[in-house]
């Protein structure tokens, strides 16, 4: 008896320790894999890096990752690479992505309001429709909305970029809120409104602070898909005094980009930088937004 | 907002009517805080989408060139697109091959990677880290910019396949490799939907690989009848999403063809062409139609994976 068990525990204890073996080395050989993607993955990003800081003649002989001396040339030239400098670019950047911010989480929250917590006729009907506007490529109102913005006189300001946010055309957001604000009990409100309270008084204090985290959600992601938006501004812009870092960085690929690739990689940097903070400090938040929702990145 | 404490509260019971209310006064009692809040998205929905979706839809009929009145043309613009438009076609070629290969590589690659993450890997968060910010950066300019010179011909990628030997051509400059670099850029951001099938595959119960593997079904087996069939669901939407996603790209070929769509419109995707057509030469009603037949074609997509989708995507019952 006792030596039958004994038996069973050195079978088992060699069986573990074998399969523990296995499994150990399993996992280093998952590494390895995953260590050599991430290689893969990181190394034009960190080229490009390495690249905005090597001085000109050097950028192309290297396939390194480490400058042999560090110059900021590049960043300077390319900082003044155009006609106007890189400043107006990055100022005209951030003034359209905050104004886009502020519209999309002031519009998209009372629209998403009035169809999770508001009675009237005809919500379902809406509601419908505004699921259906998701669905359609832009391309679609494109044309129309061009000659609008043309006949207001907004081309070349920054209004038709930003004020489409104010009108809530962001339906994704809406969506997005409106699952959220559902998720908060119904009872709040109702002792709210046997308070006194009126529907803007449970908007403002009683959903807008229970939902940070979907408007956190919202205000990162409009401010990162503002930021790279390249196609509204090339139909938008065309005074060089009002583009965005996205449009000099095309103007500079086009003009200069074969005589001055270190200033072209500099402005290319800084132009990420943004939404490289973004992600350093919500990276949670991106994760679990995509994660949950399936935005698509 | 410039709406304030006096709103009328929802629910009628808070204000008695006013003894003959008319049907406007009774309706507004009862559905106007709606509306007001609506009222943004209201405005947007008719100046924006709606209202210009059907002038658009107009304008698909005519020959509108932006400068003078539109002419009614009848379905000539559309005529035109299905019979004797090569520059549709070919760019209709590069969408559907750039769709094609970019999509299904893009998820295999997702899937594989989500699968070695998926068995408590050590450092998951920093791979899961790496691994996604080229997804969150990919869609700037300044990656197509890099890309750009990546793949030229006195590129990074030339360089490196010089140390192996390999002398290789100009890859954007050269229309039978133009696309597969586009191609690899839309693989290289396989990292959102990568998460999106970590998190389906956290959904799948540990004790049905148990019980599989108690019976002694191979690792192959317990991938093709358990982690497959029950992640469907997800599969399906990822496929859609990302091809919804593909079929309007825009900004990479843009930029690395310097809006051209060249080399011989190796990388005209059909977003490019229609930008050409309706701000390029300013054929507007043409562009309209175009737009249209986009909207057909992300339509019949749609519908069509969602028909065939219950033979294929299993749900909990």
């Amino acid at each position: 008896m006792t030596t039958d068990v004994q038996r069973l525990t050195v079978v088992t204890g060699a069986d573990d320790a074998g399969k523990r073996l296995r499994r150990k080395v399993l996992s280093v050989l998952a590494h390895i894999v995953l260590v050599g993607i991430s290689i893969i993955m990181l190394y034009p990003l960190l080229w490009m890096l390495a690249a905005s800081f090597r001085p000109e003649n050097e950028i192309f002989s290297s396939t390194s990752l480490i400058p042999s001396s560090i110059s900021l040339d590049s960043y300077f030239r390319g900082w003044n690479g155009l006609r106007v400098s890189f400043g107006t670019f990055f100022l005209n950047s951030f003034t359209i992505s905050i104004l886009s911010v502020a519209g999309n989480l002031a519009a998209c929250s009372v629209t998403a309001f009035a169809f999770a917590r508001l009675e009237f006729k005809g919500r379902g009907f809406w509601f419908a429709l505004m699921l259906g506007t998701l669905m359609l490529p832009y391309q679609v109102t494109l044309i129309p909305q061009y000659v609008l913005f043309l006949n207001l006189g907004w081309v070349n300001s920054f209004l038709p970029l930003v004020v489409p946010k104010f009108l809530a055309s962001d339906a994704f957001f809406i969506f997005l809120m409106v699952q959220f604000f559902r998720g908060i009990p119904k009872e709040l409100d109702e002792a709210a409104m046997m308070d006194g309270c009126g529907p803007w008084r449970i908007y403002r204090k009683i959903m807008l602070p229970l939902s940070l985290p979907v408007l956190a959600t919202a205000a990162v992601f409009t401010f990162i898909w503002t930021w790279d938006d390249f196609f509204g501004p090339l139909i938008y812009l065309s005074d060089q005094r009002t583009y965005t870092v996205t449009l000099g960085l095309r103007t500079f690929v086009d003009s200069s980009a074969e005589s001055d690739w270190g200033g072209l990689f500099a402005m290319s940097i800084l132009s990420l930088v943004p939404i490289f903070v973004f992600f350093l400090f919500f990276q949670r938040l991106l994760i679990e937004g995509i994660a949950t929702t399936g935005m698509k990145r | 907002m410039a709406v304030d404490n006096t709103l009328p509260a929802s629910g009628a019971t808070s204000r008695p009517a006013a003894a003959p209310a008319s049907w406007w006064s009774r309706f507004w009692a009862q559905n106007g805080s709606g509306y007001l809040f609506l009222l943004p998205w209201l405005i947007g929905f008719f100046c924006l989408t709606i209202g210009p979706a059907l002038i658009s839809l107009y304008l698909s009929f005519t020959d509108f060139d932006l400068l003078t009145q539109p002419d009614w043309v009848g379905a000539a613009n559309y005529e035109r697109i299905f019979t004797s438009d090569p520059k549709f076609v070919q760019s209709m070629k590069v969408t559907l091959f750039f769709v094609l290969f970019s999509v299904p590589l893009k998820l295999v690659f997702a899937l594989a990677v989500a699968m070695l993450l998926n068995k408590g890997m050590k450092g998951l968060p920093i791979y899961r880290a790496v691994f996604y910010l080229p997804s969150l950066l990919g869609a700037s300019v300044a990656i197509a910019v890099l890309w750009r010179k990546l793949f030229a011909g006195d590129g990074l990628v030339n360089h490196l396949l010089a140390y192996i030997g390999i002398t290789g051509p100009s890859w954007i400059s050269n229309p039978r490799y133009s696309l597969w670099t586009l191609i690899i850029l839309a693989i290289w951001q396989f990292g959102s939907p990568m998460i999106i099938f970590l998190a389906g595959l956290r959904q799948i119960p540990n004790d049905m690989y148990e019980a599989a593997s108690l019976d002694g079904a191979s690792r192959w087996r317990q991938f093709v009848k358990i982690t497959v069939p029950l992640l469907t669901p997800v599969i399906f939407f990822n496929a859609v999403i990302q091809t919804i996603d593909a079929f309007k790209s825009f900004t990479p070929a843009f930029i690395i063809s310097s809006g051209t769509g060249n080399p011989i419109n190796s990388t005209l995707f059909y977003t490019l062409y229609l930008y050409q057509e309706a701000f390029g030469f300013f054929r507007m009603g043409y562009a309209s139609a175009l737009a249209w037949v986009l909207l057909a074609i992300i339509a019949i997509f749609t519908a069509f994976s969602f028909l065939t989708s219950r033979y294929w995507v299993h749900y909990d019952d």
